[in-house]
């Protein structure tokens, strides 16, 4: 089963083509890695999965995108769209306010009122997220207080909190240590299970060692999507090889 | 290098050294001399009479100024606050970048800031006063007022929105939140110290007003009962003192309770600031 079908999709930055004619299907319930060197366009198209890109001035997108079947372009709904589809940031964006606040932020938007089932809502994400041992004395503390991979991995815990079907990630460790990097995707492992992941990368170790799909990026266009053993084994085309090889990039 | 050049390099730092010691003490040295000049000329003459509920022009009462005062900066803040930052959000959140409307509506604040308050005065005069009845009134000078400072408001409210960093933004955007939550739970409250200190400088300039407000409040020196009354502020009052020659001593000692207004507000509203941004470090 696919979350996403992407169908000859071409989007523009004003005059200059950033994609062109993507034709891809994102299976659900696996992680997929989008590699490939900076300009690519691996992050351009994370952010038409949530249409982000609607936030971008001059930016045109044609062809189509469908979530389970359902256009996301067509749909009227933006918010719902980025409700079901979470998305966690390169740099960690917490709000400056407390720890509690953050998380309850996206409940409390979707109507959430109810205090008992924010508490419950809060516990769960942090839990899911590695983080609730080492802030639950806290919660009501700024989460501008926390260190960078904390926040990141409470930026992740935000994001779990609305309950996404799919979770994308842009570069979501290109800005934190090692440590803080291994804690981010030993929790991508364990949260794998309930939530279809696209994580956008730079590292291609990380691609190797969390995901099960990946898609080789190169001036716009996908040179290749397949599984992720298959893309560092034994690459089909010349171009993915060079780039897994260090050949460039 | 050679040791000529050396030396020279030494003095010409030396001479630049004492002349940023210089001005950092002639402009301390101003601010201790006027502060210490009107404690000394005022702090004997604070006396018990000043701070009687009525004024008479024996006791020339500083009490009715002091609230009148309090009542005036509350109404031009209550007309002008609410109006600047809404402005603002919309031109720093919801206007497209190159709106003409956007162009026309910045240079008419930067020019209207520029304008000098006597001017304003002069407008409240002939427009709130005579045009529309309300004569000298405490209403009169607070819109008056309210039209002086909007401008600064206006400004530095926008400026602490387009402060707040776009990731914010973002990060509400992506949790599915819609604009007009982002704007009022994320931006605003993030931008609110910023707000808080064009509030800060717009009291400032209501408190040490006078031109702006002898043609519009008037200057009667008793505690208004009614909106439609005239009464004057503090900085009024101490100019009627001093330009009527009669009661310098109670002209400085009024002084003396202007200066503790002012830091009072200020410590008041950096109180304030501190806790709105309590997310904040």
């Amino acid at each position: 089963m696919n979350c996403f079908e992407i169908k000859d999709l071409n989007l523009h930055y004003g005059t200059f083509q950033a994609l062109h004619h993507i034709n891809m299907d994102i299976a659900a319930g696996e992680i997929t890695a989008f590699i490939g060197p900076s300009g690519c366009g691996k992050s351009t198209l994370l952010k038409t999965l949530n249409r982000m890109n609607d936030l971008v001035e001059g930016c045109k997108i044609t062809g189509s995108v469908t979530l389970y079947g359902e256009d996301i372009y067509a749909a009227s709904d933006v918010n719902l769209l980025r409700k079901r589809v979470g998305m966690v940031f390169q740099r960690s964006n917490p709000f400056p306010m407390s720890i509690y606040d953050n998380i309850a932020f996206g409940p409390r938007t979707h109507g959430v009122k109810s205090r008992l089932e924010l508490d419950r809502i809060v516990e769960e994400s942090l839990r899911a997220a590695a983080i609730w041992d080492e802030v639950k004395d806290r919660l009501k503390k700024s989460a501008l207080s926390l260190s960078g991979g904390q926040q990141q991995r409470m930026c992740i815990a935000r994001a779990l909190a609305v309950s996404p079907e799919v979770l994308l990630m842009d570069e979501p460790t290109s800005a934190l240590d090692p440590i803080s990097t291994e804690k981010i995707e030993e929790l991508l492992l364990t949260v794998r299970e309930k939530y279809s992941i696209i994580i956008v990368t730079h590292n291609m170790q990380q691609a190797a060692r969390v995901s099960d799909k990946t898609a080789f990026f190169l001036t716009g266009e996908v040179v290749e999507h397949d599984s992720t053993e298959t893309i560092f084994a034994m690459p089909h085309d010349q171009r993915t090889e060079d780039y897994i090889t260090g050949r460039f990039g | 290098m050679g040791e000529t050049v050396k030396t020279k390099k030494k003095a010409f730092e030396r001479v630049m050294q004492s002349a940023t010691w210089a001005a950092a003490v002639i402009t301390i040295g101003v601010l201790v001399l006027i502060v210490g000049f009107v404690l000394v000329r005022g702090v004997p003459h604070l006396k018990p009479s000043l701070f009687a509920l009525r004024y008479t022009s024996d006791n020339v009462s500083l009490m009715p100024a002091l609230i009148s005062t309090v009542i005036m900066t509350a109404a031009a803040l209550i007309i002008a606050v609410p109006l600047g930052v809404f402005a603002a959000i919309y031109l720093a959140e919801y206007a497209r970048r190159g709106n003409r409307v956007v162009a026309v509506i910045r240079m008419t604040t930067e020019t209207l800031s520029g304008i000098p308050s006597i001017v304003y005065g002069l407008f409240g005069g002939l427009f709130f006063v005579v045009a529309l009845g309300w004569g000298y009134s405490v209403l009169a000078g607070a819109f008056t007022l309210s039209i002086m400072i909007l401008p600064l408001v206006m400004r530095s409210s926008e400026e602490a929105l387009n402060a707040v960093p776009d990731m914010y933004r973002e990060g509400a955007f992506g949790l599915g939140a819609g604009k007009l939550r982002t704007v009022f739970r994320i931006v605003l409250p993030a931008a609110m110290r910023g707000i808080l200190a064009g509030v800060i400088l717009a009291v400032g300039r209501i408190v040490g007003e006078t031109a702006a407000l002898i043609y519009t409040a008037g200057t009667v020196a008793q505690v208004p009962s009614n909106p439609l009354q005239s009464a004057r502020t503090l900085s009024v009052h101490m100019y009627s003192l001093s330009s009527e020659g009669l009661h310098t001593d109670e002209g400085y000692a009024t002084a003396v309770v202007l200066l503790v207004l002012v830091v009072v507000i200020n410590a008041v509203s950096a109180r304030i600031a501190k806790r709105l941004g309590g997310g904040d470090k």
